[in-house]
């Protein structure tokens, strides 16, 4: 067993790439649910539909990439007032039903066959990184104390993170606001903040509409990430994995999914990298009778989701979350 | 207390002229409802055929429990839509006005229910509360310079009527740890925030203590003495005939009397809402005595004509089980 290279290779992943899609995913979630309780469990399909809407300016239309970000922000609002529009006057799971089911709409939708000649189908697209890669500035490998990125990967994570720090901001300067305070109330009690005159249902589709932009900017990091886009990248458990991320942190707190994506993808890769080492190898620490290295793959998942529950039991605020806040009674 | 007894005097000598009936037209109305309508199935919970509120008094709305009065009230505030009929508050129509639009017209309910923001400190539910404020336009919000006077002056103002209302030193703590009676208090200071012209209170007294409903008793007269009208459900009597200038009673779905709290009390229709037409009242010896001579009279006279009345009737019993068979 190797803990060193465990832990450099956890930490590896708990800064990387991935971890700030998921940041950056659970931040809109955090908007959504955490602030205004809405319960947005398709947050895959804003990723998918702002990744897809970036690049394809440059792969179908031939343009500058950059010109797909201001297409990403257009197709993104208009997809959040398409859920909004009918949703947002009826209870909070009726938004609930109508985003689970969107995303898998745009996931099916995108990858068909008959589109294939936009989207690429199952492959996706791909060729559209040049402009970014153009503007990386490290080269060779980066990193310290043992924990290394590939240059790109890196140029990646530094225009990640400071998107991250620049969300958290503007997180925070409107959560602190007389409109963060509305945003809040609502998720308290709906009907005492309409009988203050306050019109319910524009806050609601605001924070649909910025949480999903949140949403959006995670769904061009993935394109960027991965030089390429697909629908596998788009699949349900990403808003799962987003609300697990969102909750370790700690809902209807600034740094909570920035928290809860270190957390939970160190954890997934430790525990991975645990597993497979432990039966893994010639005389392997676990032996086949009791698991086999297939079997222990997926034992980070059984890990995680034990791990979760116990959160949830003994901490049900997350990391970041008020205790005091649990001792209501909220009905 | 004495300056309150004159205020209540002179606002029964306002509705001095004013009938005893229901839907009695009042000089200067703040709200009027007209053949308000709303059934839920095959019930009707309301049907108002008209009513009006006098501006700047304090107005009770009592009846029975399921006479429609908090349905009733959720008409005339937008939070439920009427299957029929037309109302109006300052002369404006709200039919198709919303909820919110309601409230920031001017009148602001409370509910039977406290909803309090269980997760916001006392101060923010109370910051909330205030009306118009341009920190709460998406754009602005992110710049402190466009609300940070705004949100000193509204603060001034909750604490203002924290104290008057007895909440200050929980100024810092969650709503949702607050008592029952502490809510109601800080639901009816929120709605203050807004300036309200009509305050609409549902069941105000709704298990609070005693001690505490004398300074409740006190801050809803205190509203009317700041010129604001007050309409409020209630079971409790003691307050309604405390506090309240004019009283309309409800009874399944409609207004049965109207008038000062002393007429309406006294009122038969009132007392048969109540307490049903045949009072279950114990009978007294004169009454016993009469329905049974009653009976005795009835049997005799069925007994001297066996073919007579009583043996169709008989017959129509059986064929009316039949059909129910």
């Amino acid at each position: 067993m190797d803990f060193g290279n465990l832990l450099s290779l956890s930490l590896e992943q708990a800064l990387g790439p991935t971890a700030i899609i998921y940041c950056l995913a659970a931040i809109g979630l955090n908007v959504h649910f955490g602030y205004a309780g809405l319960l947005n469990f398709g947050q895959a399909g804003f990723m998918m539909v702002a990744g897809y809407s970036f690049v394809s300016v440059a792969t179908i239309w031939d343009l500058n990439l950059w010109l797909g970000i201001p297409l990403a922000v257009v197709m993104t609002v208009l997809l959040a007032l398409l859920l909004g529009v009918p949703t947002l006057r009826l209870r909070a799971d009726y938004l609930a039903i109508v985003t689970i089911a969107a995303a898998e709409v745009i996931r099916q939708t995108i990858s068909a066959a008959s589109f294939s000649e936009y989207f690429g189908g199952q492959d996706g697209v791909t060729g559209f990184i040049g402009p970014f890669r153009e503007l990386n500035p490290y080269s060779g490998s980066i990193g310290f104390a043992g924990v290394n990125w590939s240059g790109y990967d890196f140029w990646v994570m530094t225009v990640g993170w400071v998107l991250v720090a620049v969300c958290c901001l503007i997180v925070w300067l409107l959560m602190r606001s007389p409109w963060g305070r509305v945003l809040k109330s609502i998720r308290e009690d709906e009907d005492a903040v309409r009988s203050l005159g306050k019109n319910v249902y524009a806050f609601k589709m605001q924070a649909l509409v910025i949480g999903g932009l949140f949403g959006a900017l995670a769904g061009c990091m993935t394109a960027l990430r991965s030089a390429s886009i697909g629908p596998s990248f788009f699949a349900t458990d990403v808003t799962f994995f987003a609300y697990t991320v969102l909750l370790i942190g700690g809902a209807a707190r600034v740094f909570g999914p920035v928290v809860g994506a270190v957390i939970f993808w160190f954890l997934i890769s430790a525990l991975g990298i645990f597993f497979s080492q432990a039966t893994g190898g010639a005389d392997p620490l676990i032996p086949d009778s009791i698991m086999t290295p297939t079997q222990a793959s997926l034992m980070r998942f059984i890990f995680l989701g034990l791990g979760l529950m116990l959160l949830m039991i003994y901490r049900p605020q997350g990391i970041f979350g008020d205790r005091r806040e649990l001792a209501i009674d909220v009905r | 207390m004495s300056a309150d007894t004159g205020s209540a005097s002179t606002g029964a000598r306002v509705l001095d002229g004013v009938e005893h009936e229901p839907g009695a037209a009042k000089p200067d109305r703040i709200l009027v409802a007209s053949n308000l309508k709303r059934r839920f199935g095959g019930l009707t919970a309301v049907d108002v055929e008209h009513v009006e509120i006098q501006r700047g008094l304090i107005t009770a709305l009592i009846g029975p429990n399921g006479a429609g009065k908090t349905t009733f009230f959720n008409l005339l505030t937008c939070f439920d839509r009427p299957d029929e009929g037309e109302w109006s508050f300052n002369g404006r129509s709200l039919e198709r006005t919303s909820a919110s639009k309601v409230a920031r017209s001017g009148m602001i309910r409370t509910f039977q229910l406290t909803k309090v923001l269980a997760k916001l400190t006392v101060i923010e539910n109370m910051r909330v509360g205030a009306g118009k404020q341009s920190g709460e336009k998406l754009l602005k919000a992110m710049f402190p310079a466009f609300w940070r006077s705004e949100e000193k002056a509204n603060t001034e103002k909750a604490d203002e009527l924290l104290e008057r209302f007895l909440l200050i030193k929980k100024r810092e703590d969650f709503a949702g740890s607050l008592s029952g009676g502490q809510r109601k208090l800080l639901e009816m200071a929120r709605a203050l925030m807004a300036d309200p012209e009509l305050v609409m209170l549902d069941e105000p007294m709704a298990g609070v203590n005693p001690a505490l409903k004398q300074s409740l008793l006190g801050h809803v007269k205190s509203l009317r003495d700041e010129g604001r009208t007050v309409l409020f459900v209630e079971h409790d009597m003691d307050m309604v005939r405390d506090i309240s200038d004019w009283v309309i009673v409800m009874a399944q779905g409609r207004i049965i009397a109207e008038g000062p709290p002393d007429s309406v009390m006294g009122d038969e229709r009132v007392i048969d809402a109540y307490l049903g037409a045949h009072h279950d009242a114990a009978l007294t010896f004169e009454e016993e005595e009469r329905i049974l001579a009653e009976a005795e009279a009835e049997l005799a006279a069925s007994l001297e004509h066996p073919e007579g009345s009583e043996g169709s009737e008989g017959s129509d019993d059986v064929e009316e089980d039949k059909r129910d068979d």
